[in-house]
């Protein structure tokens, strides 16, 4: 048998999917889609947040969602019940999306009129932040009673995001959330993020994200 | 689960270098994993097991992991320090202005191929 060769690699892991997700995001300038991640721990309102942006965008952007989901579709089709183009995607297990991923999703998706791609990541405060999926902007939903202290705890995924919804405040007087040192453990991680409280389930502050991301998408698109 | 995930994105990235080098066989991929990385050696040498036998190009190698030190920085004192005993607080000043200069790295190293 031949000797044993010895290849020098020295790249990161996450190297070949950035490189990866990097070409995605130049595709989808060319083509003028405005693609954002929103991520989160399980639970925390994802698909309450969409439903509520959707109804104060739908009429002036097209928009089109994508569900990860390791296994059900229901989120697919509350989506679709609230008026947008969804589509599930299929994960196989895996508790995040990668860059191949979500083109393959945005391939299924995008019929020539989509302006606005919304990916609900898989919920999970780990992974998806290390997998950058080639969205645009990133958004991170942190609820009430996972507790204030999140930044500190998921370092990595307060650093990449450009916004944090802080949702369920309705529930705020129940639980030990002081908001302020919420926003002050995000400065720490990231001074550049922006902090928006809202209630999904009545849909106060929904406005703000929803005027944040209605900026965006024309600033992208023009 | 996490530690899977990763081991798919390995076994890839491992694919695409064997294809520029010619490679039919590899026998032992050395991963170099920072000590906050928040990967768990043991799940990832199970999951390694699992997926590499479906590859043909890995099945049977080795996954060997190399641990890198966690180290933090402090901009208040502008001293360094080992971040697993210490986490965010700086033991010199007692400063939490502190942020993590290596440690988190999941980086693949070298290929062993025949
Ligand atoms: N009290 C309160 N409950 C909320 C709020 N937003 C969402 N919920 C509830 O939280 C639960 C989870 O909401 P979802 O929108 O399904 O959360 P998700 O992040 O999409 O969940 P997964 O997709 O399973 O990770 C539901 O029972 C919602 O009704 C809120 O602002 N206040
Ligand atoms: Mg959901
Ligand atoms: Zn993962
Ligand atoms: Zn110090």
């Amino acid at each position: 048998m031949d000797q044993v060769r010895i290849i020098e690699v020295k790249q990161s892991v996450f190297a070949d999917n950035d490189k990866r997700a990097a070409e995605l995001r130049r595709e989808l300038k060319e083509r003028g889609i405005f693609l954002l991640n929103l991520m989160s721990a399980p639970g925390s309102g994802k698909t309450t947040t969409l439903k509520r942006t959707v109804e104060l965008l739908k009429d002036e952007i097209k928009i089109g969602v994508m569900e990860a989901d390791i296994d059900s579709d229901v989120d697919a089709r509350a989506m679709a019940a609230a008026g947008v183009k969804s589509i599930q995607l299929h994960t196989g297990g895996m508790c995040h999306l990668d860059a191949d991923m979500t083109r393959q999703g945005l391939d299924e998706l995008i019929d020539g009129d989509v302006e606005l791609a919304i990916l609900e990541n898989v919920g999970n405060l780990v992974c998806p932040a290390e997998f950058d999926t080639g969205a645009v902007k990133n958004a991170a939903i942190l609820s009430v009673p996972e507790g204030d202290d999140k930044p500190l705890k998921y370092p990595l995924m307060f650093q990449v995001c450009d916004v944090v919804l802080v949702n369920k405040i309705d529930v705020a007087p129940y639980f030990d959330f002081d908001l302020e040192k919420c926003k002050e453990y995000v400065r720490m991680r990231n001074p550049a993020a922006r902090v928006i409280p809202i209630c999904a389930k009545t849909g106060e502050g929904v406005d703000q994200w929803a005027d944040w991301l209605r900026e965006q998408v024309r600033e992208w698109r023009s | 689960m996490h530690e899977l995930g990763i081991v798919f994105h390995i076994i890839k990235s491992v694919e695409a270098v064997a294809a520029d080098n010619e490679l039919e066989k590899v026998s032992a991929v050395v991963l170099e994993l920072g000590e906050v990385s928040g990967v768990v050696p043991d799940y990832l040498t199970d999951c390694w097991r699992w997926a590499a036998a479906k590859s043909e190009l890995v099945s049977g190698s080795e996954l060997k992991i190399e641990t890198l030190p966690a180290v933090t920085h402090c901009d208040h004192c502008g001293r360094d320090y080992p971040t697993v005993a210490h986490g965010k607080t700086c033991p010199h000043c007692g400063c939490g202005d502190t942020w993590l200069l290596t440690g988190n790295e999941v980086n693949i190293k070298e290929i062993e191929a025949y």
